[in-house]
C-alpha cells in the first residue's frame, strides 16, 4: 500500500532515458571493463605473490634439499644439481624421466640428479621400498627404469597393484630374494620418512617436482624445466 | 495473479522500468562477479572444482551472456528466462551447503572421483567457503530478479 503511494509522483519525473548523463550502454560497458581489469590485476598480483612465496620457501628449506642420502646419478662435482621428487606410480614422472636423462646426456659431466621418493599413490610405498633395496645391490637406476617401463602394467587408473611389479624386475641382475629380505629394513623406512618430511617442508604436493640448484620451477612443465636447467648451465659454465 | 504484460516502449511507467533495468543490471553484475571469481579459484589459484561446482557453473556462466540480451533493449521477460537458471543453481548450492555442513550424510554424496564436494578448500573469517559464496550469489540474484519483476509489472 505505502509503496504504491510512494510511487505515485513517479510519472511526473522527467522522461529522459539517460538521467544523470550516463547511458545504460555506457554503464554496462564501464562495469564490464572494470570487472575484467580487476580480474587481470588480481591474477597478476596473486601469481607474483605465489612465485615469491615458493622461492622463499625453497630458500628457507635449502637444508631439506641437501639429499645426501638420496640416489645420485651423474658426477658428484657437476655444478647443476637437479633434485627430483617422484612417485614410481606417477605417469608424468615416467614421462619426464627420459627427458631429464637426455638433458644429462647432452651436457656430459655438468648435471647430476638426486631422486627423492614421495609415494603419494596408495600402495606405491611398496615399490619405493623395492627401489631402495635395489640400491643395496647397486641396481637402483636399472630398477627405476624397469619400474617406469612397466608402469602401466602394475598401475591401472591410478590404482597401484604393488605385487604385479615383481615380474618386471627380472632380467636386470637383481637378486629378488635379497630385495624381498632387505626392503623392510629400518634404514629404508627412515629414508622414506625423511623424504616425506622434506617434501612437506618444501611444499611438494604434486609429482614430479623439480628443484634445479635449489630453484623451483616457476610453473610446471617440461619447457619450464628445460629452461631452468639451461639457465643454470649458462651461469655455472660460461 | 495477473499475467505480467510486457511494457510497450515509451510507456507511462518509464520510472519503474528504469528501476527494473537497474535491478536486472545488478543481477548481471553479480553473475559476472561470480563467474570471474569461480574462474579465479580454478584457473589462477588452481583449486580443482568438484562435480557440484561444475553443475553450479553450468547455471551461472550462461547468465553473463543471457542477461545483457534482456538489457539491450530492455525486455522484462528476461526475469522469467534468467530465473529458471538461477533457481537451478540455487538448488544445487543449497545441496552442497548441506553436504559441507554434514547435514546430508556421506553415503549419498554424488561425487566419488576427483575432489570430494564436502571438502572445504577456502575458509575466510572462519566460515566463508566457496559453496557459501555460490549460495549467496544465487540468493542475491533471486531477490534482484523478483524485485525487477515486481517493478516492471506495474
Amino acid at each position: 500500500m505505502s509503496r504504491k503511494s510512494r510511487r505515485n509522483p513517479k510519472p511526473q519525473d522527467p522522461p529522459s532515458p539517460s538521467r544523470g548523463g550516463i547511458s545504460r550502454a555506457g554503464l554496462f560497458i564501464a562495469a564490464g571493463v572494470a570487472l575484467l581489469v580487476a580480474f587481470i590485476a588480481g591474477t597478476l598480483v596473486y601469481r607474483s605473490e605465489r612465485d615469491q612465496a615458493v622461492q622463499e620457501a625453497a630458500a628457507r628449506n635449502a637444508a631439506q634439499l641437501a639429499s645426501a642420502h638420496a640416489p645420485l646419478l651423474g658426477k658428484p662435482d657437476a655444478k647443476v644439481h637437479i633434485v627430483e621428487f617422484l612417485d614410481p606410480a606417477c605417469e608424468t614422472c615416467a614421462a619426464f624421466y627420459p627427458h631429464v636423462k637426455k638433458m644429462m646426456a647432452d651436457n656430459p659431466g655438468r648435471i647430476r640428479l638426486s631422486i627423492r621418493h614421495v609415494p603419494f599413490h596408495q600402495g606405491s610405498e611398496h615399490v619405493v621400498r623395492i627401489l631402495e633395496a635395489a640400491r643395496g645391490q647397486d641396481k637402483y637406476w636399472e630398477a627405476l627404469e624397469a619400474v617406469f617401463a612397466s608402469q602401466d602394467r602394475w598401475t591401472v587408473n591410478h590404482r597401484v597393484h604393488p605385487e604385479r611389479v615383481w615380474p618386471f624386475l627380472e632380467g636386470i641382475g637383481l637378486d629378488l630374494e635379497r630385495v624381498r629380505r632387505d626392503m623392510n629394513a629400518a634404514d629404508i623406512a627412515a629414508r622414506i620418512e625423511k623424504d616425506t618430511a622434506d617434501a612437506q617442508a618444501l611444499n611438494v604436493t604434486k609429482t614430479p617436482e623439480y628443484f634445479v640448484n635449489g630453484r623451483p620451477l616457476p610453473r610446471f612443465g617440461l619447457e619450464e624445466l628445460q629452461g631452468l636447467v639451461k639457465e643454470e648451465l649458462r651461469s655455472a659454465y660460461r | 495473479m495477473s499475467a505480467p504484460a510486457p511494457l510497450p516502449p515509451g510507456s507511462r511507467a518509464r520510472g519503474t522500468s528504469d528501476a527494473a533495468w537497474l535491478l536486472v543490471f545488478a543481477c548481471w553484475l553479480v553473475a559476472t562477479l561470480a563467474t570471474l571469481g569461480a574462474l579465479f579459484f580454478s584457473e589462477v589459484m588452481e583449486l580443482p572444482p568438484c562435480v557440484l561446482c561444475w553443475y553450479q557453473r553450468i547455471f551461472m556462466f550462461p547468465l553473463v551472456i543471457l542477461l545483457p540480451l534482456g538489457l539491450f533493449p530492455f525486455d522484462p521477460r528476461i526475469v522469467r528466462y534468467a530465473l529458471a537458471l538461477v533457481l537451478g543453481g540455487w538448488g544445487i548450492s543449497v545441496f552442497q551447503m548441506l553436504l559441507v555442513a554434514g547435514v546430508i550424510p556421506e553415503a549419498i554424496r554424488p561425487c566419488t572421483k576427483g575432489v570430494p564436494c564436502s571438502e572445504v578448500q577456502i575458509e575466510w573469517l572462519g566460515f566463508v567457503n566457496i559453496p557459501l559464496l555460490s549460495f549467496l550469489a544465487f540468493s542475491t540474484m533471486i531477490a534482484l530478479l523478483v524485485a525487477a519483476h515486481l517493478r516492471s509489472k506495474r
